[in-house]
């Protein structure tokens, strides 16, 4: 089941790996996304703390890892074509998986639901 | 730039257009102005490389400077002369400070021997408008004319096919840097061709209550989109041209920024001939990053030994080069050669290669054509 916080990061989790991106309406907001650099593989990341960057013509934005745990995987396909964020933010623009984490991390995230009303506003 | 004050944002006479069809809009310079369509700033960009482009440019200034001694008092006032300059002509030129600090870039059309048509900066135009007048003999009037006219800029190489569709003769149409009155759908107006994007283009100078006739004649077209201030900032990155407020400011002179080679300052008594004399203590700079990731307005340059020598005053991912591209101040009065390397960004972090490239960073465009 997806999540969504509200700095606009989605994550999906499975047993104890998460995988994770941004949303279809930031990545809409953003505009043409030009450049994403992802964490490195086996890279800890801290729930709230930055974990990525994305690039758009006008503006760089820091992209917020919404779980702790170690990075092992990261979709390397979005490095080499960001423009897939404009597409497929949600579904084949994943930014990496993260393993080891704690269920609890997901406590007070938005469902899909919440998270489209919270994107209205 | 960004508007200092809170006030709300003039709308221009095609604001609720831009609403209506679906734009981002922002505050640029006091005026509600359309940052991109649905389509996005990348479509828009190409769209000017390949087609048609129309820009709404309602929040850009004009002035009318005549009268007896007008040539005269313009001569003394800009770094590049107007007595030289033709009746048909259009010059950029710079308005500039007793110490050569560029209080505005313009362009500067003469109508006739004693008449002049001044465009201007938005975000600057009130200040000018007050600065012109000030250095102006009694004999010459100054005229506003920002509430009688709108700009519309349509860009493009494909923007003559366009005119020609819409009833205007485009083979009787201006050369490059030149202007001349036509009719067009049913009004006298001034047409140059000029643009800020290196494409092939015109600006249309037309009555401001028929603005939205206009733009939607035009934008009606199937060659022709409309196109936001978002992509008119990459197409003129692309070029090499300068931003008021970025590449030039009060502390920057025209030869600092660049354009030494066009001014006749040296051989002419002009306000700032003394200051522009003097060696330049910065020098703008194009550089090509190694990567898709841009080097942004206010990023620290440092050279290959990590060393902070200049600032990065404009940058974006190039829509038609598909790398990164920035324009930057080097500190001393030598520009650096091309292919100098340089780091962008705070010398404690990951920093972005970066190296010296001639200007424009785009050679395809088509204005000259």
């Amino acid at each position: 089941m997806k999540r969504y916080t509200k700095e606009h990061e989605w994550v999906e989790l499975n047993g104890n790996v998460a995988t994770v991106g941004i949303s279809a309406h930031a990545a809409d907001e953003l505009g043409d996304i030009t450049y994403v650099e992802l964490p490195a593989n086996g890279k800890t990341v801290t729930k709230g703390a930055a974990m990525a960057v994305v690039e758009s013509v006008k503006a760089a934005s820091d992209v917020f890892a919404p779980v702790s745990g170690t990075v092992v995987d990261v979709n390397s396909a979005l490095e080499a074509d960001p423009a897939m964020l404009n597409s497929a933010a949600e579904t084949d623009g994943w930014f990496c998986k993260i393993s080891g984490v704690a269920a609890a991390d997901l406590d007070g995230l938005m469902t899909v639901e919440q998270y489209a009303e919270y994107a209205k506003k | 730039m960004s508007h200092a004050s809170d006030a709300p944002a003039n709308p221009t006479p095609l604001s609720d257009w831009h609403v209506k069809n679906g734009a981002k809009m922002a505050d640029f310079a006091g005026w509600l102005m359309p940052i991109q369509y649905p389509t996005g700033i990348i479509a828009e960009h190409k769209q000017t490389r390949e087609a048609a482009a129309l820009f709404d440019i309602c929040h850009m200034g004009e002035f009318s400077v005549s009268g007896p001694g007008a040539a005269a008092a313009l001569d003394r006032m800009l770094p590049r002369g107007v007595c030289s300059q033709k009746v048909g002509v259009c010059r950029y030129n710079f308005l500039v400070n007793e110490q050569g600090g560029v209080i505005d870039d313009l362009l500067v059309y003469r109508m006739a021997a004693e008449e002049f048509f001044i465009v201007v900066n938005a975000g600057t135009a009130d200040n000018d408008a007050k600065i012109i007048q000030s250095r102006l003999p009694d004999t010459v009037t100054f005229t506003d004319l920002r509430q009688a006219l709108g700009k519309l800029d349509l860009q493009g190489p494909r923007c003559f096919e366009v005119l020609a569709d819409l009833g205007l003769a485009t083979d009787a149409l201006p050369k490059y840097y030149s202007w001349g009155r036509y009719n067009f759908l049913g009004n006298e107006m001034i047409i140059s061709r000029t643009g800020y994007t290196g494409e092939r283009g015109v600006e249309l100078y037309i009555p401001r209550n028929q603005a939205l006739k206009y733009w939607e004649a035009l934008t009606a077209h199937p060659l022709v989109k409309p196109v936001g201030l978002g992509a008119r900032d990459t197409l003129r990155l692309e070029m090499g041209y300068p931003l008021y407020g970025h590449e030039m400011d009060e502390n920057t002179t025209p030869v600092e920024a660049g354009f030494g080679a066009m001014l006749d300052y040296k051989t002419r008594p002009t306000l700032a001939q003394a200051a522009l004399l003097l060696p330049p203590k910065k020098r703008l700079v194009g550089l090509k990053l190694e990567g898709r990731r841009a080097a942004r307005n206010g990023m620290v340059l440092c050279d290959a030994a990590k060393k902070p020598v200049g600032t990065v005053t404009s940058g974006a991912f190039s829509p038609s080069l598909g790398y990164a591209v920035a324009m930057a101040f080097v500190e001393g009065a030598e520009a650096p050669a091309a292919g100098t390397p340089f780091l962008i960004g705070d010398p404690a972090s990951a920093q972005l290669p970066a190296s010296v490239v001639e200007m424009p960073f785009y050679k395809d465009a088509t204005a000259r054509k």
